[in-house]
């Protein structure tokens, strides 16, 4: 028996104005803009509802000054502080003064956000969020209970069926046609049937969102393995700024799932095994709602001082995050699924108990290279290439730098899914539907065969797991050149091993072994990518933290890396950041 | 501990009727049910079919039948549905949507439900100001529909489903019409009346509380429904909707 996708050179050919790859906030925001001005297939190898945005707990920042005063130019300048002055800073203005009419919007179409006594979209705090330039904490979190992403995801859906989106759910991408800078659709796997699509688009929207499952401790869903940013980089388009990677300061200990930022804006303060508050000694101003990058050193730092919980200082140690005294109706009203989770997976009432939490790999702050647009960037010179687009987690347009700050994700979603698609609806009505290359399905069609090929000698399981390990202890919070080495070294082992990875069946339906396997392809992809460009980047800054280099370095590291995937080689080059509107300063909270 | 894992298993290529099949497997009793399924899929068997996605209850991927009743996989702990070593823990796909294969279920049915009610708002005004207003208490009018993550656990414990109308539009898609219904920025039942005061509408539910029972959001399903029954009669006997 052979696979389907394998067997038969006849493929489907679909044509559409605009495609969008990804369902998740990104992606349904731009599909509800591109279908105003063509025809627009949304491909997603979830269903919509399961995408990960839905999974995004604390809020979604704006400056509406609902609850206290408030600018979007504030907002804007802690973004840039936030990312260690490695924001594009133009693109930071344009997040925070859209973000206002886009939260508006979003309670428009229908969102539940959370109420003040007088009617109004109620707003909260988050780390890094402040008043007049780093006063204080500020109300800006947007909110609904602790499932805003949840909400902003429904609400999304429910639009696209209000307007009739069409949806190719279960598609799995596997190549997007991309050849002499001209972008002509995608193609993809159908899981019901096995069988390979070509989508042929005028417009091709990459949104497939994060790829925290290169580390071993996530909150990434188990979808969440960067499918859009690795088939580009293999296609040679430059990814941008791979070394940040966010951890976020608030996992549950031992298994990563995450405790929204939202416990510490409504109160809860962190705790070592001496009770004491030790973000004071961190972020004497901004205390537990300092930015992550830092509370999450802090944390590894008290841990490996031996103040950790168990005091082993073991990697495996933790911390308390304590809500016990924000008392069982706050902690009810306002963050219930997090108590939820708490009984659940700890069997502990956080209103009672204190959390015990670790840090656990979140947010990808690079991605693929876009423009204001959400066009992809080819090269350091910004030039774009034609009908190809990125919004959303697995894009760097760059708002979020160097570390990205607590509800801006969402934020980014909002903004530049509706920027892309406002875009795509007005390219694709002044453009003809690209020529497909001849033998359009072949390179993915290769693909999966090779995956049938291997010898068999290698199993997926080990590398997944060697892979995840590696990225933790050795391209984690802390960095070292030594270890990222090793690193570096190791991952382009893994990728040669991958060839003798085998998929063993190969029946038609429902099939997921190659589709998991390809996910471990695209993993080990990125991961590669990830520890070339953070060895490469010899200072710390934001996520980025080299013991080795503990210092910020602008005068040779004020610039974003680009990154070329080469067969087994990584090449590098920059892309200037933009500083126009505020000058870097150190970074203290 | 050492638990054996018996999955329904189920391929309709495979031109074989369903069968159980027993894995052992070496687990912590604080791990995930899917935890051990994905070990089954990643060591054992890849040809296992299951759908997974957040791993923390909050997507609704990986809703099945353990040990007979409607859990999520990832929500549900070894230590929950297994108490001693050797201790057998069956999967078996949802009941009411047909097997794709093996714990993965088609959803087209259920999702067409879900549509079938108009599923966004239906806003009762055009906006005024920047946001509707809605006062605190409107907004916690309509909360706990809200949590819905359309993962069918209740749809398939639902009795009247699986036993006499699979015509039903069944709980998942009435929870999502109160979900607008008690909105108080939405017109209500007067746009959904035709699906809803129907005979496979709300009015085929028989309070037999098995949706309540394992919804993984904790939401009261049956209320909710029999809240709507209500604003149905007080909409058509000229009253004001109860909200």
């Amino acid at each position: 028996m052979t696979h389907p996708a394998i067997a038969s050179s006849n493929v489907a050919v679909h044509e559409v104005d605009s495609v969008v790859v990804g369902a998740g906030g990104a992606g349904l925001y731009a599909a509800l803009e591109c279908s105003r001005g063509g025809t627009t297939a949304v491909v997603s190898k979830l269903h919509p509802l399961r995408s990960h945005t839905g999974a995004a707990q604390g809020g979604i920042g704006a400056a509406l000054g609902n609850v206290e005063e408030d600018k979007p130019e504030w907002h804007a300048f802690d973004t840039v502080k936030g990312g260690d002055y490695l924001v594009d800073q133009n693109a930071a203005f344009v997040l925070a003064e859209e973000a206002v009419n886009a939260v508006y919007e979003l309670e428009n179409w229908g969102l539940p956000f959370n109420r003040t006594p007088d009617g109004k979209i109620d707003q909260r705090r988050f780390g890094g969020h402040t008043r007049n330039f780093g006063e204080a904490p500020v109300r800006r979190s947007c909110y609904a209970a602790d499932r805003t992403g949840h909400m902003i995801l429904q609400t999304l859906y429910q639009q696209c069926i209000k307007n009739g989106v069409v949806f190719y759910n279960e598609f799995h991408l596997v190549d997007v046609l991309l050849e002499n800078g001209e972008c002509s659709g995608v193609v993809a796997l159908e899981l019901s049937t096995g069988a390979l699509h070509v989508i042929r688009a005028g417009a091709v929207l990459i949104a497939t969102g994060g790829f925290g499952r290169m580390f071993g401790t996530t909150s990434n869903a188990h979808a969440n393995t960067g499918d859009g940013p690795a088939v580009l980089a293999r296609r040679g388009v430059p990814l941008e700024d791979m070394e940040f990677f966010q951890f976020h300061p608030t996992g549950i200990a031992g298994m990563g799932i995450l405790i929204t930022e939202a416990v510490r804006g409504e109160g809860g303060v962190l705790r070592n095994r001496k009770g004491e508050r030790f973000m004071d000694r961190y972020a004497p101003k901004l205390l537990d709602l300092a930015p992550r990058d830092m509370i999450a050193r802090a944390i590894v730092s008290e841990i490996r001082a031996g103040n950790g919980i168990l005091g082993t200082g073991a990697p495996d140690d933790y911390v308390y995050l304590d809500a016990t005294h924000l008392g069982k109706a706050v902690v009810e009203a306002k963050v219930p699924d997090i108590a939820d989770f708490c009984r659940t997976y700890l069997n502990i009432d956080p209103a009672s108990a204190p959390i015990p939490v670790q840090p656990t790999a979140h947010y990808a702050m690079g991605g693929i290279p876009t423009d204001l647009h959400g066009r992809v960037v080819k090269d350091g010179s910004g030039a774009v290439y034609e009908g190809l687009y990125a919004v959303g987690e697995c894009a760097c347009v760059s708002v979020h730098g160097a570390n990205r700050l607590g509800t801006n994700s969402l934020v980014d979603l909002v903004v530049f899914g509706r920027r892309a698609g406002r875009h795509i609806a007005d390219f694709v009505k002044h453009t003809d539907l690209p020529r497909l290359p001849s033998g359009a399905a072949d390179p993915a069609r290769a693909r999966l065969a090779a995956l049938y090929a291997g010898s068999g000698k290698e199993s997926a399981a080990d590398l997944r797991d060697r892979m995840r390990g590696l990225m933790m202890d050795k391209v984690g919070i802390y960095r070292t050149g030594e270890a990222m080495s090793e690193a570096v070294g190791e991952l382009g082992e893994l990728r040669r091993r991958f060839r003798d990875v085998r998929a063993s069946d190969a029946s038609s339906r429902y099939n997921t072994e190659p589709l998991e396997a390809l996910e471990l392809a695209n993993l080990l992809d990125l991961s590669l990518v990830t520890a070339v460009c953070a060895l490469n980047r010899a200072e710390s800054r934001g996520g980025h933290s080299r013991e080795d280099f503990p210092e910020r370095n602008d005068k040779l590291f004020l610039h974003h890396t680009l990154a070329r995937l080469e067969g087994h080689a990584v090449k590098l080059g920059t892309r200037p950041v933009d500083v126009s509107r505020f000058a870097p300063k150190a970074r203290t909270y | 501990m050492k638990i054996i894992l018996r999955i329904r298993r189920y391929n309709p290529e495979a031109g074989v009727e369903p069968f159980y099949r027993d894995y052992e497997v070496e687990v912590e009793p604080s791990q995930r049910v899917l935890d051990a399924i994905l070990f089954v899929k990643q060591r054992l068997d890849p040809t296992l079919a299951v759908r997974k996605s957040c791993a923390h209850g909050v997507c609704g991927s990986d809703a099945m039948r353990i040990n007979g009743v409607e859990r999520l996989a990832c929500k549900t702990l070894v230590k929950d549905v297994a108490r001693s070593d050797g201790d057998a823990v069956v999967l078996e796909p949802l009941r009411s949507m047909p097997v794709e294969r093996d714990l993965m279920v088609s959803q087209e049915a259920f999702f067409a439900k879900y549509r079938s009610v108009s599923p966004f708002l239906i806003p009762a005004g055009a906006v005024s100001e920047k946001e509707r207003p809605q006062s605190p208490r409107q907004r916690a009018r309509f909360d706990e529909p809200t949590k819905c993550i359309l993962c069918s656990a209740c749809y398939s414990a639902c009795p009247v489903l699986a036993d006499k109308n699979p015509s039903f539009t069944g709980p998942a898609a009435l929870v999502q019409a109160a979900r607008f219904v008690f909105d108080s920025r939405d017109k209500g039942i007067s746009e959904r009346l035709d699906v809803l005061d129907a005979a496979n509408g709300a009015w085929a539910c028989e309070n037999h509380f098995d949706c309540t029972r394992v919804c993984p959001r904790g939401i009261k399903v049956t209320k909710a429904i029999n809240e709507t029954k209500r604003a149905i009669t007080a909409f058509k006997g000229g009253g004001h909707q109860a909200v």
